[in-house]
């Protein structure tokens, strides 16, 4: 019986839209969030366009621009690609599914754009990663509400029974954000209630550690339902596909992925630690963030595993080295997670720079790896083309690996730094440093991630620029590739 | 029953929730009620001083300041008491920060005056040498936003019940009310600072709080907020 894929002609026109909104997000987030590392460096940088410069504006910018616009926009992209081809369906199929998608874009750059203005003006909520104000969390609920109709449209109208791990995951990102979002932001517009003032105010529904609790459940769970499980369901994807290996185990999924379910959300708190909610849950915070070691090591090795007798693939294909490396940092990452929730350390790291410094090693490196790799491997079977260049990939590869390097390794030495710094007292019993000696330290460090941030955004420019010329001027790829993505020189 | 489950998506989503929100519902709801309780003297924030708050959280002050004094000795000798969970009651939404790039602020009102502010903001290596902080003079050229600052006030008395204009707490009365209030309250720093835009631009409000061209500028309404925080 002939495969019915074979016959189906998937339709990828939003997965293109989302893939070139990843990219052009990308740059837009990364080359913000290089400028505000050159600020801390040289703060002269902050008035170059007066008040919309500053460090605190573009900061806001900065996260929102890498985690929703080029993140999330390589998740979808990711999505419209792999759904179809898992559920053996395509969006041709069904006019609907084809509308909510192309809504579901729209909706989201207008509310992107929307976000950018608001940022830059200072309308924001104060609480990390969301940051939007009222009307635009509106907007961003109607986005959300679009991509899981569209998961559940297309899971509905399936062809293939089972669904594939990476849908699981694609299914718990949807339900984990949507919750942990409708939660956090609860708020109360002013206007509304009052009459007067400005449309874009609200008071946030919760108080003072209520308030730190629910945003830290936020904070710490939509990087992961974002960063983590969504990417994973990328790389449980692409990564057999690219390599034309099976997954290693199947039963290790099915733990990785439950265990996964169930103790991330716990691990909120181990932002909270030393602070003032209870501190049974600052306990729980912390041992269950040890405790999510097992999981996300029980993902990573089942991937890492999957190359199992193929690992010359690695030396061959950089599209391969990107995948196994991000999975690397994963593990690197998740470590380092853990060891800074014990409470020992977490006094120590806290508020310091090894804090950007864990998360960019995960963002930078797993994330953004998996995502240019994702992209990488769609684009000779999105746009039956082949990859420009080889050696772009190559260069890119060790430019952004070096800068990755660079940006956490300076900021591991300077959180340790300034944490040792602010707790340490004379003979006499009096705080050795004042606050700003610990600012002076730091300078050559902010200088080396700022280079190390610069080399990752050159990396990602060699990337944009490999995928232009693929689209545009590479060999044409006449029939689809089982694996191995096709690459000239 | 998990290949049971990967053929049937609603069961398998309904599952999954169940698995994500257990946490949640364990770890959040127990501490809702005795966290909001306020510490004894503890006060909410006059409406000029909200109105300084608005603009800490719209320059993202929190992206470098955090106000969370941890219970350790080199903390409190550097920052004052630690933190009482209590103490936050009336803090929408909190502003604990998860970065300090600058020293904490949770008790700046203890050592840090008016003028030491205004300087500060004007030009941080001038009080601080080798600050890295930027320079904020547009807060000398903007309006800060009163009414919005008031909405938010009797939004939080009306829907949060918090006790304005009860006995031992603010005022926040009518609109007409807050407005001589809050220039009540903002005309000492006007007078301990310096610069002659902002100083000029109140000058109407010393005659009528209600007159149109009675501006109090953002950097006013930033210090008042700076100097409540004790």
């Amino acid at each position: 019986m002939a495969n019915p894929s074979q016959n189906l002609g998937y339709d990828y026109t939003v997965a293109k839209w989302f893939m070139f909104a990843c990219i052009l997000f990308g740059i837009i987030g990364m080359g913000i969030g290089t400028l505000i590392a050159f600020q801390l460096a040289f703060p002269e940088l902050n008035n170059i366009a007066g008040e919309y410069s500053t460090f605190g504006r573009l900061r806001p910018l900065h996260t929102n621009g890498v985690v929703y616009g080029f993140m999330l926009s390589g998740i979808w992209a990711t999505w419209y690609y792999v759904g179809q081809r898992v559920l053996k369906v395509s969006l041709r199929e069904s006019k609907f599914l084809m509308f909510i998608g192309k809504a579901h874009f729209i909706i989201f750059m207008i509310t992107i754009l929307l976000a950018v203005v608001s940022l830059f003006a200072g309308v924001t909520t104060s609480k990390e990663y969301a940051e939007l104000e009222w009307p635009f969390d509106i907007a961003v609920v109607v986005i959300w509400v679009l991509w899981g109709m569209g998961i559940f449209g297309l899971i509905g109208i399936r062809r293939e029974k089972s669904l594939y791990i990476s849908i699981w995951y694609y299914i718990a990102t949807f339900l984990g954000v949507a919750m942990l979002y409708l939660f956090n932001n609860m708020e109360v517009p002013t206007k509304l209630v009052t009459g007067m003032g400005s449309w874009l105010h609200s008071v946030s529904m919760y108080a003072g550690s209520n308030d730190a609790l629910i945003q830290w459940w936020w904070g710490h769970n939509a990087v992961a339902f974002v960063f983590t499980v969504a990417i994973i369901a990328e790389i449980y994807y692409f990564l057999p596909k690219e390599s034309g290996q099976p997954v290693f185990s199947y039963k290790l999924s099915l733990f990785s992925f439950w265990s996964l379910m169930f103790i991330y959300l716990w691990a909120g708190g181990h932002h909270l630690i030393y602070s003032t909610v209870p501190d049974w849950m600052q306990t729980m915070g912390s041992i269950f963030s040890v405790v999510l070691i097992l999981p996300s090591w029980g993902s990573a090795i089942n991937i890492l595993l999957t190359m199992k007798g193929e690992w010359h693939q690695v030396k061959e294909s950089p599209l391969i080295k990107f995948m196994i490396f991000a999975s690397t940092f994963y593990m690197f990452s998740t470590l380092e997670g853990s060891i800074q929730s014990v409470k020992s350390i977490n006094a120590l790291a806290h508020f310091t720079d090894w804090i950007p410094g864990h998360v960019h090693d995960g963002t930078l490196g797993w994330v953004g790896f998996m995502t240019m790799a994702a992209i990488y491997h769609m684009t000779p079977r999105v746009f039956k083309k082949e990859i420009y260049s080889k050696k772009i990939m190559e260069y890119q590869f060790t430019i952004q690996t070096l800068g990755i390097v660079l940006f956490f390794s300076s900021m591991w030495i300077a959180g340790i730094t300034q944490g040792m710094m602010w707790r340490a007292y004379d003979d006499y019993g009096t705080l050795t440093y004042s606050f700003i000696d610990t600012v002076i330290a730091l300078h050559p460090y902010f200088i080396i991630r700022a280079i190390g941030g610069l080399l990752y955004l050159i990396g990602f420019f060699m990337f944009a620029y490999n995928i232009y010329k693929s689209v545009t001027s590479s060999r044409s790829v006449e029939v689809e590739p089982k694996s191995a993505s096709p690459m000239q020189a | 029953m998990f290949s049971w489950l990967e053929k049937n998506p609603f069961f398998f989503a309904v599952f999954v929730f169940v698995v994500i929100a257990y946490a949640g519902v364990v770890e959040i709801l127990p501490a809702f009620s005795p966290n909001a309780r306020p510490i004894e003297s503890k006060k909410p924030y006059t409406a000029l001083e909200l109105a300084g708050r608005h603009v800490y959280i719209k320059e993202s002050c929190n992206a470098c300041h955090s106000q969370l004094i941890r219970p350790f000795k080199a903390e409190t000798d550097r920052y004052g008491a630690y933190s009482k969970a209590g103490e936050y009651a009336y803090d929408r939404p909190f502003l604990w920060g998860s970065k300090r790039t600058g020293p904490d602020l949770m008790r700046v009102g203890n050592y840090r005056t008016t003028d030491w502010h205004e300087n500060h903001m004007k030009k941080p290596v001038s009080v601080v040498p080798s600050s890295i902080m930027p320079e904020y003079p547009h807060l000398f050229k903007k309006n800060s936003d009163l009414d919005t600052a008031y909405a938010e006030a009797l939004t939080v008395k009306k829907v949060f019940n918090v006790p304005y204009d009860e006995e031992g707490y603010p005022k926040l009365g009518t609109y007409e009310d807050a407005r001589k209030m809050m220039v009540e309250q903002a005309t000492p720093i006007v007078d301990a600072m310096s610069d002659e835009e902002v100083k000029q631009a109140f000058e109407p409000c010393r005659a009528n709080a209600l007159d149109s061209k009675c501006e109090i500028k953002e950097i006013v309404a930033l210090i008042a907020y700076l100097n409540s925080l004790k």
